[in-house]
C-alpha cells in the first residue's frame, strides 16, 4: 500500500543528491520503492547505495523506524505512512 | 612556447594526489582529492588538444566509479550512467578498477579498463562509457580463475600499437591471454611462466603474473609471482630472465616506450618476504631484454621496508624517460634520468596504489595553473 515516508541519507551523500540530506517521499510501499524513486534524479545516489545487480552495497544499511532492513525483508521490506527511512554507512574501512 | 610541464598523478589508499614538475627534480604537490577513497587506477590521456585525468575511484561504501577532468583536477565529472557496469543480466557487479589505459595516439577515443572481478572493458568515447569485453568475460577457461591476494582482476592490458587486433592481457590468478582479433576472442600465452604453488609448476592456466608490459619492437615482459620472465614470440613461450636480480619477486614491470631491451623491475625478497632485499629499495634496469640486470638506488632511502604495488610505478615519454614509483609507506620517487636516480616528491601519504605521469607539452593549462597557484607546495 502506498505510504509518505521521509528519508534521512548521510551528509557525505548529499553532493550527489542534490545537496539534501533529508526527502519527504510519497506513493511507495517498499525500501526498494523508496530507492527507485530517488534513483530517477539522482542516478549517482542510487549507485552508490546499490550495486548493478541491484543489491544493497555491503556497507550500506537502511533503517525503518530504526530497524535494519537486512533483518526483515531486505529490500522487500514494506513502508507504511509516516515511517523514516534512514540511510546510513556502516563501521568499516581502515 | 611554454615550458613543457610533467604530471605525475598518485593514487592511494585514501585519495590522489596530483604533482606538477617542470624539471622532475622539484615538484609541487596539491591538496587531496577525493579524500578517504581509494584510487586504484589512473590513465592520463594527453590525445588530441586536452589533457583528460581517468581515475579510478572506490569508495569502501558506496563502491567503484570511474571519474574524469579535462583541465588537471580543478573540476572532476562523473557521469549519471555508470561508465564500468555489468548489465544486470551478467549477474555480477564491479568491484574495483584495477586499470586505465588510453591506447595508442591513432586510435582516438579508445580507453581500456581491467576490474574486479575479471573482466576487460574498452571505451571508444574517451573513458566516458565502456564496454564489456563478452569474449573474456564469456571465456571457457573463466571457471579455472582465482584470486590473489588482492582479488581477481584483469589488471595488465598491453594493445599492440602497431597491429590494432593483437592485445594481450594478464590477470591475477589465472596468467596471459591474447587476442589476435582484437578482443573477440582470447587464447592461452603463458607457456614457460611458471606457478610453483600449483601441483603442475608449468600449467597452461593459473599463473599469478602480477604485471605485463611490452617493449618497443613488441617483445613482452612479465613480473611473476616468483619469477621475471621475457617472451619474443607474443606469449607462445616465455623464458626466465631471473638471472642477475637479487630476487625474482615483485610486483612492477616497466619498459621503455622507445627502446627496445630496456625494462625495469623493483625486487622483492619472495611471497614470503615482500620487502626489497636487506630493506633497500633499488631499481633493477636491463638494457639488453633481460640478459643483464644493473641496480641504481641514488637517492633512495637506505632503508625501507615498504613494498611497490603493481600500478605504483610508471613511466613518461620525455627523453631521457622518466621513472616514477611510490611506496605502501606513502612517499613517491621520481627520476629524471632513466632510473638511475631519485628525488622524493612526496612523502607521508597513505598507501600508494598507483602512479601515472605525462608530459603536458603545452605547460600547464591557464586554469590548470590557477588552481595549482592555490595548492599548497608539499613536494
Amino acid at each position: 500500500m502506498a505510504a509518505n515516508v521521509s528519508v534521512v541519507l548521510p551528509q557525505i551523500l548529499a553532493d550527489v543528491a542534490g545537496g539534501r540530506t533529508e526527502f519527504s517521499l510519497t506513493g511507495v510501499d517498499s525500501v526498494r520503492a523508496v530507492l527507485d524513486s530517488l534513483a530517477g534524479p539522482y542516478p549517482i545516489l542510487a549507485r552508490r547505495l546499490r550495486d548493478e545487480t541491484g543489491r544493497l552495497r555491503r556497507y550500506v544499511n537502511v533503517y525503518v523506524d530504526g530497524e535494519d532492513v537486512r533483518r526483515r525483508e531486505g529490500l522487500d521490506t514494506a513502508v507504511a505512512d509516516g515511517q523514516e527511512v534512514i540511510v546510513i554507512q556502516s563501521v568499516a574501512g581502515g | 612556447m611554454e615550458t613543457p610541464a610533467y604530471l605525475l598523478a598518485i593514487g592511494t589508499k585514501k585519495g590522489l594526489w596530483l604533482a606538477t614538475s617542470t624539471d622532475r627534480r622539484s615538484w609541487n604537490v596539491s591538496q587531496p582529492h577525493f579524500l578517504m577513497q581509494e584510487i586504484p587506477s589512473i590513465g592520463i590521456d594527453t590525445r588530441g588538444n586536452r589533457t583528460r585525468l581517468l581515475v579510478g575511484v572506490r569508495s569502501e561504501h558506496f563502491g567503484p566509479t570511474v571519474v574524469h577532468s579535462d583541465d588537471l583536477g580543478s573540476s572532476w565529472n562523473e557521469p549519471d550512467r555508470a561508465s564500468i557496469a555489468f548489465d544486470e543480466g551478467d549477474g555480477a557487479a564491479v568491484e574495483r578498477i584495477w586499470q586505465i589505459l588510453p591506447d595508442v595516439p591513432d586510435r582516438p577515443g579508445v580507453v581500456w579498463a581491467g576490474a574486479q572481478p575479471i573482466s576487460v572493458w574498452k571505451s571508444t568515447d574517451s573513458g566516458e562509457s565502456f564496454e564489456l569485453n563478452r569474449g573474456l568475460w564469456e571465456h571457457p577457461d573463466k571457471s579455472e580463475w582465482g584470486a590473489g591476494y588482492g582479488g581477481a582482476a584483469a589488471h595488465s592490458i598491453v594493445p599492440d600499437p602497431r597491429d590494432p587486433g593483437l592485445v594481450h592481457i594478464a590477470m591475477s590468478t589465472g596468467g596471459v591471454y591474447r587476442s589476435r582479433d582484437g578482443g573477440a576472442n582470447w587464447e592461452r600465452a603463458s607457456k614457460g611462466i611458471s606457478a610453483y604453488f600449483l601441483p603442475d609448476p608449468e600449467p597452461e592456466i593459473g599463473q599469478c603474473v602480477h604485471k605485463i608490459a611490452a617493449d618497443a619492437d613488441g617483445r613482452l615482459y612479465a613480473q611473476n609471482h616468483r619469477g621475471v620472465f621475457r617472451s619474443d614470440n607474443q606469449g607462445e613461450q616465455w623464458v626466465s630472465i631471473a638471472e642477475g636480480l637479487p630476487a625474482d619477486f615483485g610486483f612492477v614491470m616497466l619498459t621503455h616506450p622507445r627502446r627496445s631491451g630496456t625494462a625495469w623491475v623493483i625486487p622483492l625478497v619472495s611471497d614470503y618476504e615482500r620487502i626489497a632485499p636487506g630493506g633497500h629499495l633499488a631499481v633493477h634496469r636491463t638494457d639488453d631484454a633481460g640478459e643483464t640486470w644493473r641496480a641504481f638506488d641514488g637517492g633512495l632511502p637506505a632503508v625501507d621496508f615498504n613494498t611497490v604495488l603493481r600500478d605504483a610505478a610508471c613511466v613518461d615519454a620525455s627523453d631521457p624517460v622518466g621513472v616514477y614509483f611510490g611506496t605502501r609507506g606513502g612517499t613517491v620517487f621520481a627520476s629524471s634520468d632513466e632510473g638511475e636516480s631519485f628525488v622524493e616528491v612526496a612523502t607521508g601519504l597513505p598507501d600508494v596504489l598507483c602512479v601515472r605521469a605525462a608530459v603536458l607539452d603545452g605547460g600547464l593549462t591557464p586554469r590548470g595553473a590557477a588552481a595549482e597557484a592555490e595548492r599548497t607546495t608539499a613536494g
